[in-house]
């Protein structure tokens, strides 16, 4: 917490010797430390958000309402932004699409979000969190988004969660003139995230609306749309769902030579799966070894030739700590398990961890 | 203090190598519990510790502007010696210990904290982590038993330099800050071995300058400055909360592993250790000290020494809760929980500075060299 962070708004020579002055005055941490005690959400602050409202949607859904802080930059519709949310005392980082259409930047952002069994976070956000906690955020990234000229004829293929990413764009009003279909999955009526929004749509004729009740009629066969949507293929398409139906959806287009018109998102598709022992890469040195189930990260390293910090090799010291950029690893005291995603942000002890798995060490 | 295995009563003479690694398991299973059981409780607790550390710093501080009026002075200077010590024990000490890695939160995180202290943060980690709390009172490897410059241990030979050595241990309580990086850099041995030409030891001694240089000038000039005409008056405050806070971790430091009924290890004894003996070192290695939450807080809970080197990264918060399971395994393996009010320890462990700054009184000299039995050994 020591390294010289830009100071908020680098203009101005003199602000920023004030700034200079201000960190030699708190050293050892930064005059923004005892700023966020006050007044987290302000300019320059690592961008955080404060959860403003959680609306439930469906009996397992609920739209959560965030004010972020000063430094957000805004959204495009279709985009998603990561949420690092402290679950149980430890933060984890999820990636939700934004659902609300983009307005100005001090306005709040929302993100809808669906409990998935066993759902660290979703179920967190969904039936625990309250108003009043604070988030951290990411800006919004995502390609998922529509072209600068919309197009005339647009069909959205979605499934359970993956029509918030398509919701986020039906309400940010750029697809007024064009011809909409929605193709849209849940298991019963009830389940429709947004369900009462888009049945209104529908009926306005703003949209088209399919909706398709899989616990009655089954899951969506690719090989319908010739019936449900004649002209689907000369479409811009846009799919978000689970894994079966993307790949399904990509074959169809490719098979019938159109791929380019289909746009796809993936939702957090990487599950890690714990295994016992991996391939361990250490990714600033380049170096990629088999490790088995029993082989601290550490010797591991070492024995590649890899430089790593080491201290009393029994767990105690800390002074081994590496980030886990992404893969599972075991403790080997007790066989906890420990998974990361990039941007998770999790750093482990090497001389008491093995591999469980594929896994990637930042060093 | 004598090296446990040379001890005529030794405590341990009634453990077997099977009793000992039982209690090892019955160790481990206690650890185990409360990291399934942390959460957000303790996180909330660390969170509030800091936030009330920063705000008590800043009103301080501010309070120390005025410093010219006497009232004024006395509420700061309390105020910012109290601050230094929450921030140094409670909350340095702890967090570099990685005992809230677990919230992966990177502004709380043994990697990236630095503290208000004149040791820069990674060489403490070094010499007091990697060093100290894994080879606990080992005589010749743990130099945290009398810093190098005092001698702590009948086995350590006598010289006419300890006669000093109260003197030595006073100056160092005052200016403990300063030794402790001194002691980090392990500033004598290099400078008598020639050690100082090294590259290594050259960049930490250029990183240490840096942090001193960092502190001195916060507390002896900016703060000033700030204060106009309080200059001189908030410089003298800054001076005597750094010395209340030197003196205060002093001594809960040395009420840990220097009071009558600790036990010393010989170098020898910890070959081949295995998870059951290290545990049981840390048992007999380390001292608490009684009192009120409120105290307990103020040593950053090093008041449950014993619990913090079994456990040295469990939460903070969490060694008051475990204390009493601990202790009965003490009663239980017949083991010696040894334990004071701060005034009794810190005056025993005065004493023996004292006691020990002359030569050995009855017993002959032991040299270090001479074989001793190994913890294994001496319960079989």
């Amino acid at each position: 917490m020591t390294a010289t962070v830009p100071p908020p708004g680098t203009k101005g020579s003199l602000r920023r010797r004030l700034w200079r002055l201000a960190e030699t005055v708190t050293t050892p941490v930064l005059p923004g430390d005892y700023l966020d005690l006050v007044a987290p959400l302000r300019a320059g602050a690592d961008l955080r958000g404060r959860i403003v409202a959680v609306r439930p949607e469906t009996p397992d859904a609920a739209t959560v309402l965030i004010q972020p802080g000063r430094s957000w930059r805004g959204h495009l519709p279709g985009q998603y932004v990561r949420l690092g949310v402290d679950v149980d005392g430890v933060r984890q980082w999820r990636a939700y699409s934004v659902t609300s259409a983009p307005g100005r930047r001090s306005d709040p952002i929302s993100v809808t979000v669906k409990a998935i069994p066993d759902g660290v976070v979703s179920n967190h956000l969904v039936r625990r969190v309250r108003p009043g906690t604070i988030v951290q955020l990411d800006q919004a990234r995502g390609d998922f988004v529509l072209p600068e000229s919309v197009p005339s004829r647009v069909l959205f293929l979605t499934a359970g969660s993956g029509i918030t990413p398509v919701a986020g764009m039906l309400r940010g009003g750029a697809l007024a003139g064009s011809d909409v279909v929605l193709i849209h999955s849940a298991p019963t009526p009830a389940d429709v995230v947004f369900g009462a929004e888009l049945r209104d749509l529908a009926a306005r004729g703003v949209i088209r609306l399919v909706e398709r009740h899989t616990e009655i009629d089954g899951l969506l066969d690719v090989a319908e749309l010739d019936a449900l949507v004649p002209d689907h293929l000369e479409r811009e398409t846009w799919a978000c769902g689970p894994l079966g139906l993307l790949d399904a959806v990509e074959q169809h287009w490719a098979a019938r030579g159109h791929a380019d018109r289909l746009h796809t998102e993936r939702f957090r598709p990487t599950i890690i799966t714990a295994g016992d022992g991996g391939t361990v890469t250490f990714t600033r040195s380049s170096v990629t070894v088999q490790a088995t189930g029993a082989t601290p990260l550490l010797d591991a390293g070492e024995n590649a030739g890899v430089l790593m910090p080491s201290g009393c090799r029994m767990g105690i010291c800390f002074g081994c700590v590496l980030p886990l950029r992404q893969g599972a690893v075991r403790d080997l005291r007790n066989g906890q398990l420990t998974t990361a995603l990039p941007g998770d942000g999790v750093r482990v002890q090497t001389c008491v961890s093995a591999a469980a798995g594929p896994c990637e060490l930042e060093i | 203090m004598t090296v446990i295995q040379n001890k005529a009563d030794n405590p341990i003479a009634h453990l077997s190598a099977e009793d000992i690694e039982n209690l090892g398991k019955e160790l481990d299973a206690i650890r185990e519990r409360v990291i399934n059981d942390r959460g957000e409780r303790d996180a909330a607790y660390i969170r509030k510790v800091i936030s009330t550390q920063r705000k008590l710093e800043v009103s301080s501080r501010v309070v120390l502007l005025f410093s010219l009026f006497p009232p004024a002075w006395i509420v700061g200077t309390a105020g910012l010696a109290v601050a230094k010590i929450l921030e140094n024990m409670e909350i340095g000490h702890n967090v570099l210990h990685g005992q809230w890695d677990w919230m992966r939160d990177p502004k709380i995180h043994s990697t990236a904290w630095e503290w208000d202290h004149a040791t820069p943060a990674e060489q403490w980690k070094q010499s007091h982590n990697e060093l100290h709390h894994r080879y606990t009172n080992v005589v010749g490897k743990d130099n945290d038993l009398g810093y190098g410059i005092m001698r702590v241990d009948e086995d350590q030979p006598w010289h006419p330099a300890y006669l000093g050595q109260p003197f030595y241990n006073f100056v160092n309580a005052c200016f403990f800050e300063y030794g402790v990086a001194a002691y980090d850099l392990d500033l004598g041995q290099k400078l008598k071995n020639g050690g100082h030409k090294d590259p290594v030891f050259r960049a930490q001694l250029r990183a240490a300058g840096r942090k001193i240089r960092r502190q001195v000038l916060k507390d002896y000039l900016l703060f000033p400055l700030l204060s106009g005409p309080s200059f001189f008056h908030t410089m003298a405050a800054n001076f005597t909360a750094n010395l209340i806070r030197n003196l205060w971790s002093h001594s809960v430091i040395m009420c840990g592993h220097f009071p009558e009924g600790v036990e010393t290890f010989s170098k020898t004894s910890i070959e081949g250790e295995t998870r059951g003996e290290w545990y049981l070192r840390q048992m007999l290695g380390s001292a608490n000290i009684s009192g009120s939450r409120l105290m307990h807080i103020m040593t950053g809970n090093l008041s449950y020494q014993i619990e913090h080197h079994l456990y040295p990264d469990l939460p903070s918060n969490r060694y008051q809760e475990i204390a009493p399971e601990v202790r009965a395994l003490f009663d239980r393996y017949g083991l010696k929980y040894t334990t004071g009010s701060l005034p009794r320890q810190v005056f025993s462990a005065w004493k023996k500075v004292f006691r020990l700054s002359l030569p050995n009184r009855r017993r002959p000299e032991i040299s270090e060299d001479r074989p001793t039995p190994t913890l294994v050994a001496a319960g079989t």
